[in-house]
């Protein structure tokens, strides 16, 4: 005879390991040395706290026209108020501002449009890559269409390191994945004139790059040959992050297992065909960390720029602090420009987290 | 008559060979991992290739889609040279599907694209004819109410299954099997066979490597053992199984079957 086999059935798990209580106990309080870290923690944040919130918030003056009207004792955030706008655009004119507002209203409007289902995602990414730098260029630069020429020199603040972050990321990541792959080429030559290049960016300090684009590359060329200084340093700071990208992304080429290069081979896919089908779109996921970390390192690396002359939002800063009418606002000033790299750094790196967990297709490693 | 029937009788008329190797020779380095392979597959034929771990029989079939390449001697698939040739490789690997130990899976796709990928890419293939004919390929293999997961989601047993119906999207000539139970639980490991056999049934021609002798007994024209690089006994499953010649082959089979 027969007896049938029937699994027991599922219980819910016992009430002391739910809820907010549990997991209070579970991440504060589980361990006297976790109780004492806790108990030390919270002591740090009382001494810190509230003299911060003080000198911040509630002693701070926000309305003035120099710094003897901050008589409060707390932040002068007013110096904030009045060179607001050079912060954001530089010098670029006053008038014309609007031209870069809606430029990124653009670029906001056209990311936002993947979320459209009916949209063709291939096609919208070739406009935002092809069309929308175009379009951008013509309304920062002017000289066409009615629009009133701005040079470059006077392109600045947190507008000239938005444009040198998203240049810099969205031309270092392609070109770090064509390293990358031509690293690992079976092809001599390719390799070693990706190997000397990612090696020589490598060893080389981001200043002796931007340096070189901004002062050694004019004496170089012949007359009539020069190009604009803001491309040049463009160029330095993509050819610098993508060999830091090439790096990363080779580590994740390496992390895919052979044998999905072996089933891409199999099928007939060629090299390229498996390459984007198969194994970069894996390899990227598995290096978004990696990737996201040299994004912000890149974006942080473009306060440089300040060394060849271009004001960025920290040199505009800088420049504010050696107003006589707002000496001894270096703190405000400094505040102010780490609050905003942070948020967006901390942006960036929230948003990566979520591509991740977008990404995660619950695939264990085989 | 079934197709199985007209392809042995196609045999018998003396058909020319499918895979052809010719004193095929294969080194890692200095190791001599193939010897002087000489060896015919006939269409229609199922071969199970059996043989200790290290004997090379993998690395025999692998390269017959090129994924391994030889140095010495000739191998013709479908009457074309494997050689440096990258369209004659690729023109192969189109008409020759292979299933792996490890599945080989797209984890970063869903079954269904899994099967799509290459119809769509190589044989352009429409995406819509693609999809039916892959969700044609996993009713056969009894997985199409998956076709919308991903291979992580499935059993050993599922994925591998998957993986053969993917090998045959491309309407291959050929299958090779490389271990194709080998990682899986006892349990999975019917699952996966009684696909095989079904397959067999329909005549394609099979190339397989596995330590299933059940499978071989049953399914196979003839069983090819190898050891240290070489082809010691080829033979129908009837004389190799119950008069071996080759004392290798007896100590072989007395070590795998009494246990």
């Amino acid at each position: 005879m027969t007896i049938e086999f029937k699994p027991s059935p599922s219980l819910p798990p016992p009430q002391s390991s739910v809820g907010a209580v549990a997991w209070i106990r579970k991440n504060f309080f589980s361990s006297p040395l976790n109780i004492a870290l806790t108990l030390f923690s919270l002591y740090i944040l009382y001494l810190l706290l509230p003299p911060m919130v003080q000198w911040a918030l509630i002693d701070a003056t926000w309305q003035g026209t120099s710094k003897a009207a901050c008589t409060a004792g707390g932040a002068c955030w007013a110096f904030i108020g009045v060179y607001f706008k050079q912060f954001m655009y530089g010098l670029y004119p006053a008038a014309e501002t609007w031209r870069v507002n809606l430029a990124l209203i653009l670029l906001i409007l056209l990311v936002a449009m993947y979320a459209v289902k009916a949209i063709h995602k291939g096609l919208l990414t070739a406009v935002i890559l092809l069309v929308y730098p175009v379009v951008a260029f013509i309304l920062f630069a002017g000289g066409m269409f009615g629009l009133e020429s701005v040079e470059t020199t006077n392109w600045g603040g947190l507008f000239l390191t938005t444009l040198l972050g998203v240049v810099g990321i969205v031309a270092s990541l392609p070109l770090g994945v064509l390293l990358a792959l031509g690293r690992r080429s079976d092809m001599p030559i390719v390799k070693s004139v990706c190997v000397v290049f990612i090696e020589t960016i490598r060893a080389v300090p981001l200043i002796t790059i931007l340096f070189m684009a901004s002062v050694m590359i004019p004496l170089f060329l012949p007359d009539g040959l020069n190009f604009n200084k803001l491309l040049r340093v463009l160029i330095g700071i993509t050819l610098f992050s993508a060999a830091y990208m090439a790096e990363v992304i080779r580590g994740g080429l390496q992390a895919i297992p052979k044998g999905q290069y072996e089933a891409a081979d199999a099928m007939g896919l060629t090299y390229w065909q498996s390459m984007t089908l198969v194994i970069l779109p894996q390899a990227l996921k598995l290096v978004i960390p990696g990737i996201v970390n040299t994004f912000i390192g890149l974006f942080k690396d473009t306060t440089l720029v300040y060394i060849v002359g271009m004001f960025d939002l920290l040199g505009r800063i800088q420049a504010a602090n050696h107003d006589a009418n707002w000496l001894g606002t270096t703190t405000e000033g400094y505040a102010f420009a780490g609050f905003v790299y942070w948020a967006i750094c901390f942006g960036m790196s929230r948003y990566s987290m979520a591509v991740e967990r977008k990404l995660d297709t619950g695939h264990k490693r085989n | 008559m079934t197709e199985r029937n007209m392809a042995l009788a196609q045999l018998e008329q003396g058909e020319e060979a499918i895979i052809q190797f010719s004193d095929v020779n294969k080194w890692y380095g200095e190791f001599h991992v193939l010897k002087n392979i000489d060896f015919s597959v006939k269409k229609g034929e199922r071969i199970v290739v059996c043989g200790p771990s290290g004997s090379g029989k993998s690395t025999m079939i692998r390269c017959i889609n090129r994924l391994e390449e030889h140095q010495k001697g000739q191998i013709l698939v479908d009457g074309i040279e494997m050689n440096d040739n990258l369209k004659n490789i690729e023109t192969i690997r189109k008409d020759v599907g292979m299933v792996f130990q490890h599945f080989n899976l797209f984890p970063h796709l869903t079954i269904l694209e899994n099967l799509t990928l290459a119809p769509i890419w190589v044989r352009k293939t429409p995406k819509k004819e693609a999809e039916e004919m892959a969700m044609h390929y996993l009713e056969r293999v009894k997985i199409a109410n998956q076709a919308l997961k991903y291979p992580g989601q499935l059993s050993g047993g599922q994925q591998q299954r998957v993986a053969i119906a993917r090998g045959l999207c491309m309407k291959p000539r050929i299958m090779l099997f490389d271990e194709p139970t080998s990682a899986l639980d006892p349990e999975m490991i019917k699952e996966v066979l009684d696909v095989m056999i079904q397959l067999a049934d329909e005549g394609m021609t099979m190339v397989c490597v596995t330590h299933e002798m059940g499978f071989a007994k049953t399914v196979a024209d003839r069983v090819v053992f190898m050891d240290a690089g070489e082809i010691v006994e080829a033979n129908t499953p009837h004389e190799f199984f119950d008069n071996p010649k080759h004392d290798r082959t007896q100590l072989f089979l007395s070590q795998i079957l009494n246990h």
